[in-house]
């Protein structure tokens, strides 16, 4: 890497689906990690010591959100017009249950307030135009630099009338992770939201039987967060030691 | 069968007060059965929990998480190429599918899913395939070993044993190959590939029509599939199963039709598609997919023309033109004379050491691949923090939502009809604990 | 024609030890313990053309109970454990344990919270065998490698005395980095 500008990001067009970082915007976000190497004990012997990595500030697209250039997004303001139609049908109003939209990649996500999420998911199942009849699991993500916004649930919901794809994403924070449950919606998500209280803590209010499934029944902790540590034991080999993946020196 | 005469409880394991208590007060006339994580079924470490009431089934409980590996974990040390070793594994009797999943995410990701080579994705096509064509025969395999038909068991992995000699040849490795990696296929088909694939196209369905002679209007074997776990469109949405199962109920949904990645839109296929909704419904299906399969691996060839298999941009795509070394495989010579020796330069070894530990990488967001893998709908989200390690991926894994419908499927059925109800939606516990 | 036209005027000398080491080799039941990958391999192994017939174990015994060899095939998860235990615990004497495949030798590539490193933390083993899946070969390899060692073992006082004198050998080893052979053993 020779231009600080790189960034060490592939050699693609610039014009390609990256969401737009103005400069200020990327200076003000969090920073996610500070000097190059992983050790943190030793003193700085790399010189990289000063280097400061920022994570994006989370974007927000604006309408139209159909790209006429892109294929893959030329249902996304069809979906988001009957949304908000929907939603504005049962009295939700749209900007309360849907905090922000983003483009990115040929995806759209919906960021949903949490209290509003069981009315979405139904409004997306049930209204004709949007028919969102498979949903794919939920997925967590925990962001441990996103103050009262930890952890993330991911919902894929796929239409199969209308071959469509999108994304929900709800937040929650650790000191409250209570997410309403969606299983009367969508029974599919049953394992799926026992498998992310699991591994991530998020409690889903409403969920018929929100027990371990994939750790002992007795298990302490939630393993995939990112604060519980990978639990490998040291290698010995010939002499010398290995240390397990997340104690190695990290040269990222 | 009025008066009940005496009272079973299931007493192996647990704590003792409770098993006394439950004997006390239990219902007399029903029976909790255990089959455990071990057991002659060759499915994997699954726990199914039964109440029985004389041989039906009241209630199904699934107990899973046996084989929980913590694959997810993992893989947020290891760089977005190591991935690929890790994610084989989840679902160990199609890994091909998995890397293909994989990879399509992370190639989402970094942008360059059309960039991709076209002999990688006939590549990819064809041992996606193949492996589907492996997997159904496992299938079949265990279902029939279920049933107490050796013979099936015996001859499924006789032809599966066909297509590993391809995988092989092809990818170094039975199984878990580790072949697809992110930006194309880790390396070329080796000469004679070709040859050895026409020649299972030529032998593969005679083997077919023999397993298919032998079981499609067995009299034994349809008493103890038809009509049994009949689980119908609705119950499939609502349960969110996909894969055979959906089109054994009688819609005809399959990803690489109507979301085609890897070159699917230029193969022509049929979806085989039954409405018997029943366990031979969906061996019929299975069955049809294999033949499919063998269709559009006949495409493939016709297909491979010479050319790249990785990407062509050195930032992502690992050193592709291996040959083989003194020491085994390795490099080409001529670029690890190109890194190291003379006519080749520093940088170029630099950046090779960098490419390899260190990894690409991919720019900060989120992407969901899916692809139509032997066992339903296959999809990996991928979420990415701007570094050369995957933030986190999580798979949604067929068999994990597929077993979710066992309940639904065996609830009121007989204890027999519980396994082939398990066989027939053939989960691979790899993958459902992950 | 049989082993009665070789034998030198009709007469066999061998030892009560042999015999019971070749009738326990050639008749041993696995218990199918196919946990994860290694479980295809395994079961590809008693496919008709890596035969694990020829050496008489074709017969994978569901039970227990009935079972001589235990082949641990795959990852065991810290939920498995358990079960691994109870399991093997149900197993009657003799028995051996055959851990197959580098996940059930040590915990594979797979270092972390969810998968015991090693199912030697769990039950004896006495064959290691290594690879991601082993090739059924190599198995069958493990498994001859097992009959050896089955074949050869002492009974009654015979076994005592052999495991003090292990026992002093050990003992007596120094923990270099360059151990030959027979320091090893």
């Amino acid at each position: 890497m020779t231009s600080n500008e790189h960034q060490g990001k592939p050699n693609l067009p610039e014009k390609d689906n990256l969401p737009a970082e103005p400069g200020q915007q990327r200076l003000n976000a969090p920073i996610a990690r500070t000097g190059m190497f992983g050790a943190k004990t030793s003193g700085d012997t790399s010189g990289y010591g000063r280097l400061r990595v920022y994570r994006p500030a989370p974007t927000a697209s604006e309408r139209p959100y159909s790209d006429p250039d892109d294929p893959r997004t030329a249902y996304f303001d069809e979906v988001a017009d009957a949304l908000e139609r929907s939603l504005k049908e049962v009295g939700t109003p749209y900007d309360a249950a849907i905090k922000r939209v983003v483009v990115d990649r040929g995806e759209i996500t919906f960021h949903v307030q949490r209290e509003h999420l069981v009315e979405v998911a139904s409004r997306l199942r049930d209204d004709p135009a949007l028919r969102f009849e498979l949903c794919l699991g939920v997925n967590g993500v925990h962001y441990p630099d996103d103050t009262d916004n930890e952890l993330h649930a991911v919902y894929e919901l796929r239409s199969i009338t209308h071959n469509r794809e999108i994304r929900l994403e709800v937040t929650c924070p650790d000191a409250d992770p209570h997410i309403p449950s969606i299983v009367g919606v969508y029974p599919t998500n049953n394992w799926h939201e026992r498998e992310t209280w699991d591994f991530f803590g998020i409690v889903f209010d409403g969920h018929p039987a929100l027990t371990r499934i994939q750790m002992p029944d007795d298990w302490h902790g939630h393993p995939q967060r990112k604060d519980y540590p990978l639990g490998g034991i040291p290698v010995e080999y010939r002499g010398a030691t290995i240390p397990p993946p997340d104690q190695r020196r990290s040269y990222a | 069968m009025t008066t009940p005469t005496e009272t079973y409880v299931d007493a192996s394991g647990g704590d003792w007060d409770e098993v006394v208590a439950a004997a006390r007060e239990g219902q007399p006339d029903r029976l909790v059965v255990n089959m455990g994580p071990q057991h002659p079924s060759t499915h994997g470490v699954l726990r199914l929990i039964l109440t029985l009431d004389g041989e039906t089934v009241t209630e199904a409980r699934v107990g899973i998480g046996y084989l929980h590996t913590g694959i997810e974990k993992n893989m947020e040390y290891r760089t977005w190429t190591q991935g690929t070793t890790f994610v084989t594994r989840m679902d160990y009797l199609t890994p091909l599918f998995n890397e293909t999943a994989y990879c399509l995410a992370v190639e989402k990701l970094l942008g360059i899913t059309d960039r991709i080579p076209e002999r990688a994705n006939v590549i990819r096509v064809m041992m996606m395939e193949l492996n589907r064509i492996s997997s159904h025969f496992v299938a079949m395999a265990t279902f029939g070993m279920e049933l107490g038909a050796t013979t099936v068991m015996t001859s499924g992995f006789r032809e599966r044993e066909m297509i590993l000699d391809i995988f092989e040849m092809v990818t170094g490795l039975r199984m878990n190959h580790a072949y697809v990696r992110p930006g194309g296929v880790a390396q070329d088909l080796p000469p004679g590939t070709v040859g050895k694939v026409r020649e299972l196209l030529t032998e593969m369905p005679k083997r077919l029509a023999d397993l298919r002679k032998l079981l499609d209007a067995n009299p034994v074997y349809l008493a103890r599939t038809r009509d049994v776990a009949y689980l119908d469109v609705t119950g499939c949405l609502a349960l969110g199963v996909t894969g055979p199962i959906l089109r054994a109920a009688g819609l005809p949904w399959d990803l690489r039709k109507a979301k085609p990645y890897c070159g699917y839109e230029n193969y022509e296929f049929d979806v085989p598609v039954s409405d018997g909704a029943d366990v031979y419904a969906r061996y019929r299906v299975r069955m049809a997919e294999i033949e499919e399969s063998l269709k559009i691996i006949e495409q493939c060839l016709d297909k491979l023309k010479p050319g790249p298999v990785m990407i062509e941009d050195a930032k992502i795509g690992w050193p592709a033109q291996l040959a083989l070394g003194p020491d085994g495989l390795g490099n080409a010579p001529s670029h690890i004379a190109h890194i190291m020796g003379g006519g080749g330069s520093m940088e170029a070894l630099i950046h090779h050491f960098k490419l390899v530990t260190e990894g690409f990488r991919v720019p900060p967001g989120q992407a969901y691949a899916a692809v139509e893998s032997a066992k339903g709908e296959l999809g990996c989200h991928a979420v990415s923090d701007g570094g050369p390690r995957p933030y986190r991926v999580h798979f949604r894994d067929p068999s994990f939502t597929n077993l979710q419908a066992v309940a639904a499927m065996c609830e009121g059925g007989t204890v027999a009809d519980v396994v082939a109800a398990v066989a027939s939606i053939d989960p691979v516990m790899g993958g459902v604990d992950r | 024609m049989g082993l009665e036209e070789k034998l030198p005027s009709g007469v066999l000398l061998t030892t009560v030890e042999q015999i019971v080491g070749f009738v326990r080799k050639t008749s041993m039941w696995p218990a199918t313990f196919g946990l994860a990958c290694c479980a295809i391999e395994m079961m590809a192994v008693g496919g008709p053309r890596y035969d694990i017939a020829r050496f008489g174990m074709e017969r994978f015994s569901a039970t227990p109970r009935q079972a001589d060899l235990m082949i641990v095939a795959g990852r065991v998860s810290q939920k498995m454990a358990p079960v691994l235990r109870t399991i093997y615990d149900q197993m009657a004497e003799p028995k051996w344990v055959i851990a197959m495949g580098v996940c059930a030798s040590s915990g594979g590539m797979f270092n972390n919270y969810a998968i015991v490193q090693g199912v030697d933390h769990i039950v004896p083993v006495d064959i290691y065998l290594p690879g991601c899946p082993p090739r059924p070969e190599m198995l069958l390899d493990a498994i001859l490698k097992l009959h050896d060692k089955v074949q050869n073992t002492k009974l009654g006082v015979h076994r005592d005395r052999e495991i003090e004198e292990l026992e002093q050998r050990r003992l007596r080893a120094l923990p270099l980095i360059q151990q030959t052979e027979e320091a090893a053993r």
